[in-house]
């Protein structure tokens, strides 16, 4: 029984038995289509999350990464003929490839300067990918043939909210190991870490490498899932956003991502009635939680909890 | 004979190709380099990143255009737009900033770009989303210096940009206002403790990069026209210069302003101009890998 209350396996219940009975409550295709982005963008801010919240490392191009993911299965399977599984794994592959080259000398960066090299570098590949339109189709974007076997939209949201649970696993279980450990350490005091014989570097390298895949993946599902893609999906704004949801739901806290990616995925869309205000809104919201609620909303709520429980 | 004739005259037209890609870098560059000391100067006093820098220079320079469409005379209206402008920084830092102390870095870098999200929404909502010109300072007629050419509104940019610069270092040498932001920046508790009112030194940094800000935004608006969203990359190029010259540098984020100015014309006008966006990031990634608190930045050792 107090296995169940512990956020572990208690919060993971509680998110496959939300997936499981959302698909009653849902009326239309539109509804099932935003709750399929929803696990999308959790997906990637569970990844980023582990960078962020636990290592204590930010990026602010993360957005390229999924971007990676998008255009590197796209080109495979439009230009190139590949197997669609196959060009995933091989964009995930150039992904993780990609970020471990360049982990090490990016993460010896601190603090704003880290901040900077992230965001050029997802500006770069974001030019890139609006440039070499013979490859990618330039701003117009491109269009691919999705999953053969995914024949109706319910298919992808049962797809993807399997790969959002076990997303949700594999963060949890990685935080709770030796390695999650060793992150919190780097978080708290990278001198402290390296004292007590831990290999910083390594572990933020594999940090890096690891949120990058989980980035491309979402990428390449995504592509396969909307079987169109442009090169906003690389962009600054995309990457702000994936940020944005991580803060907003609670750094270190795996469900914490999870609930800002729901709530900053929904807003928009509730917003739109707004019209010309949408983003002057948008932009309140965001100001007003993050002054009052700096933690964010996750750890927060569970603060108040906490001490509701001692009273 | 008829070679050697060919091989000067293409010289000649080399270094007026050559001039001209100067002229333009150095415009640029004096823009970055305004924008520059405004993330510094922030950055200083708070240790924020803001990110609503670029919004500080696109209100600058929307403004002016709103207050000349009133029938202001043009000084009149660069004053107004300034002075508009100095507010919501000002405001930024009371309302924003100032009630989230103590909250992370990347919350209040956060803060920050929710900011700049608000004032892009209100621009677009009050202003609209359209691309406007201002009159040039003094007039479009090309001046022509050794077979290059430059338009009298750079000389505007270089000319202002350098008395901003000169009243900018006066400021921070001479007056108490000034060194009670160096104090500050330096050791906020010791500042604090020598009576510096450390709540107004913030507010005053606020308001002081937002008007610098915009005086770079109402600068260029002739050359590149401005719309809600013209900030954005101006203030991302300008980040760049502040890191490049080492962040809180003053005279760094100049010098970074004015290389990553030069590096984007000379490498647009000789290697690719599809490109052109992406060599100020490119530089700045070369140099952190190399020189990881920027060229000019101090290398500081962590206390434990």
């Amino acid at each position: 029984m107090d296995k169940l209350k512990s956020p572990r396996t208690g919060g993971l219940l509680i998110l496959m038995a939300i997936i499981a009975v959302l698909p009653a409550f849902l009326d239309n295709a539109f509804q099932v289509e935003i709750a399929i982005l929803i696990f999308f963008n959790a997906i990637v801010c569970i990844g980023l999350n582990l960078l962020i919240g636990y290592a204590g490392q930010i990026s602010l191009g993360h957005g390229a990464f999924v971007g990676l993911g998008a255009y590197g299965s796209a080109i495979l399977t439009a230009h190139q003929g590949w197997d669609p599984l196959l060009s995933m794994v091989a964009a995930a592959t150039f992904t993780g490839v990609l970020c471990f080259v360049i982990a090490r000398p990016i993460l010896k960066l601190k603090g704003h300067y880290l901040a900077m090299a992230t965001l050029g570098m997802g500006i770069i590949i974001s030019i890139v990918i609006n440039t070499e339109d013979q490859l990618t189709g330039g701003p117009d974007g491109m269009y691919v043939d999705g999953l053969s076997f995914m024949t109706s939209q319910i298919h992808w949201y049962w797809l993807i909210g399997a790969v959002l649970v076990f997303s949700v696993w594999a963060s949890l279980n990685l935080i709770h190991s030796p390695i999650g450990r060793a992150l919190r350490a780097v978080h708290g005091s990278e001198v402290a870490a390296e004292v007590v014989g831990v290999d910083t570097t390594q572990y933020k390298v594999l940090i890096f490498v690891v949120s990058g895949v989980f980035a491309s993946v979402v990428g390449s599902l995504g592509v396969y899932y909307s079987n169109f893609v442009t090169p906003d999906i690389a962009g600054f704004f995309h990457s702000i956003e994936l940020v944005v949801m991580v803060v907003f739901g609670g750094m270190a806290s795996t469900f914490g991502a999870v609930v800002g990616a729901a709530i900053l995925t929904i807003l928009p869309q509730v917003l739109t009635f707004l019209h010309d205000f949408e983003h002057l809104v948008f932009g309140l919201i965001l100001m007003l939680t993050m002054i009052f609620l700096p933690k964010g909303l996750v750890p927060t709520l569970a603060d108040l909890f906490k001490k509701g429980d001692k009273s | 004979m008829m070679g050697k004739l060919y091989l000067q005259e293409s010289l000649s037209d080399m270094s007026a190709e050559f001039l001209q890609f100067l002229f333009s870098g150095v415009t640029l560059g004096a823009t970055y380099a305004l924008v520059g000391l405004g993330f510094s100067i922030i950055y200083n006093a708070s240790h924020v990143i803001n990110f609503a820098q670029g919004e500080f220079v696109m209100m600058g320079g929307m403004g002016t255009v709103f207050f000349l469409g009133l029938g202001l005379p043009m000084p009149v209206a660069i004053l107004a737009a300034i002075a508009l402008t100095t507010l919501f920084g000002f405001g930024l830092e009371r309302f924003a900033i100032a009630p989230a102390r103590g909250a992370s870095v990347v919350t209040l870098i956060i803060i920050t770009i929710g900011a700049s999200i608000v004032m892009r929404g209100l621009v677009q909502v009050v202003w609209g989303k359209e691309f406007h010109a201002i009159p040039a300072f003094s007039g479009d007629e090309p001046i022509t210096i050794a077979g290059a050419t430059i338009l009298p509104q750079s000389l505007w940019v270089l000319g202002v940009t350098v008395l901003l610069v000169l009243a900018l270092r006066f400021f921070f040498e001479k007056t108490i206002m000034g060194k009670a932001i160096i104090a500050t920046s330096l050791n906020r508790d010791a500042a604090l403790l020598m009576g510096i009112n450390v709540r107004f030194v913030l507010f005053i940094s606020f308001g002081l990069s937002a008007a610098l800000g915009a005086a770079a935004g109402i600068l260029v608006a002739p050359i590149t026209l401005t719309n809600f969203e013209a900030g954005i990359m101006l203030g991302l190029k300008g980040f760049c210069a502040a890191i490049l010259g080492g962040l809180g540098n003053g005279m760094g984020a100049v010098a970074g302003g004015m290389i990553v100015g030069i590096a984007e014309a000379m490498g647009a006008g000789y290697l690719i101009s599809e490109y052109k966006d992406a060599i100020a990031f490119v530089l700045i990634l070369l140099v952190l890998f190399f020189k990881p608190s920027g060229l000019f930045g101090k290398t500081g050792t962590e206390r434990v």
